[in-house]
């Protein structure tokens, strides 16, 4: 029964996950967060860290990660790995053939045309769902994010080398 | 009888000839299903950071060096893959492909593009537990947290200039934002609704152009 969730969950986020890994990220907060609670926002936080700093697709690393936490093992990660692909493999395979005719396909560009004002959404929201008492225990975790989202923006500092400095602050601040 | 003989001999040479170019051919597709796989594992383990990263390297390989298909081919497959649901390297990875060796090269593909990150992640996955309590790891996460916040901040506001977010279309992302954090609405539904609010405003737009 949880091999099937899995797969239907990871399925939908497959099939309709649209804009790229960021807006994926409401997808997999409401569905494997809020409706399974098969982990915690923190988890999921802690996912996106690991996720960065690791080879991987985001979509495809917390599909295997949380395949794995949810069941105990590997054929969960098995599952719904493969089922958050499957729906690519289908439409790809479908489109490469009706290619050309596919290209100026006027409802699918008029769709999309409605889908991409959408997108910025889709992340806006993972990032007001990720705001929790959990991820922001004091004033401080503020500060962090303040000036982390200063450093990305406009210093275009690398994502894995904000996570290590954030890393290291994090252990200044509480592990001492 | 000797020309017979002569003409059976030829025959055969050509049957083996044909027979020889068959395997050869054979061993070609072969050792090109190989090639592909171990150039999109290789891909797939060296990028770090998501789709976006990947495409410059799938271009490398793919388009410069293996020149397995054309520069012009592979913007096309980009603008394509990236309108398509789903993880955009691994789109790409199907399509390329597909494009090679029909269903089999697009399995094979997406496969190898997966296979990396699915072993570190999992690895990290049955070992993480194990080390989330240690008061020293704790820590560091609870600095990392509010970064990442932040770092999924940073591309609300690069896509939204690159989608051509204005004053009359900013609605949309803050409806859609609103609606999954406060009143709990799937993004499936929001996705579905603006695929569909796309192609009512093209008919609206193109009727009143009439």
């Amino acid at each position: 029964m949880i091999y099937l969730q899995l797969f239907w969950t990871y399925f939908k986020i497959g099939l309709l996950g649209f804009g790229g890994g960021y807006a994926m990220l409401s997808f997999i907060q409401t569905e494997v967060v809020e409706k399974h609670q098969w982990i915690s926002m923190e988890e999921f936080t802690d996912i996106v860290a690991i996720s960065q700093m690791t080879p991987g697709p985001i979509g495809i690393n917390s599909a295997t990660y949380i395949g794995y936490t949810v069941t105990g093992n590997v054929w969960g990660s098995i599952i719904a790995t493969l089922a958050i692909c499957i729906p690519s493999l289908i439409i790809v395979i479908t489109i490469s053939y009706y290619y050309n005719k596919f290209k100026k396909n006027k409802v699918f560009n008029a769709a999309l045309s409605g889908l991409r004002p959408a997108t910025v959404g889709l992340i806006a929201a993972a990032v007001l769902l990720l705001i929790t008492p959990q991820n922001f225990i004091d004033y401080k975790s503020w500060i962090i994010f303040g000036i982390s989202f200063l450093l990305v923006y406009f210093a275009k500092l690398h994502p894995i080398v904000l996570i290590l400095i954030a890393g290291g602050v994090g252990y200044l601040l509480y592990g001492l | 009888m000797d020309k017979v003989d002569k003409m059976d001999k030829a025959d055969k040479t050509d049957k083996a000839d044909k027979t020889d170019k068959v395997d050869k051919m054979d061993k070609v597709g072969k050792n090109q299903l190989f090639d592909m796989f171990l150039t999109f594992a290789k891909i797939g383990a060296f990028t770090i950071g998501g789709g976006w990263a990947m495409i410059p390297l799938i271009e490398k390989d793919v388009v410069e060096k293996k020149k397995w298909i054309s520069k012009e081919e592979f913007i096309d497959i980009i603008a394509i893959a990236q309108s398509l649901p789903g993880v955009l390297a691994v789109n790409t990875a199907i399509f390329v492909g597909y494009r090679l060796k029909k269903i089999p090269g697009g399995i094979l593909c997406m496969l190898a593009s997966i296979l990396p990150s699915f072993f570190i992640i999992l690895l990290i996955a049955i070992f993480f537990k194990e080390f989330q309590h240690y008061p020293t790891v704790a820590a560091i996460f609870k600095g990392i947290r509010p970064a990442v916040v932040a770092l999924i901040l940073v591309p609300v506001f690069t896509t939204a200039k690159s989608s051509k977010i204005n004053i009359r279309n900013v609605f949309i992302p803050i409806c859609a934002a609103l609606l999954i954090w406060l009143l709990g609405v799937s993004p499936v539904w929001i996705v579905l609704a603006a695929g569909v609010g796309g192609i009512i405003w093209s008919i609206i737009k193109m009727k009143s152009e009439r």
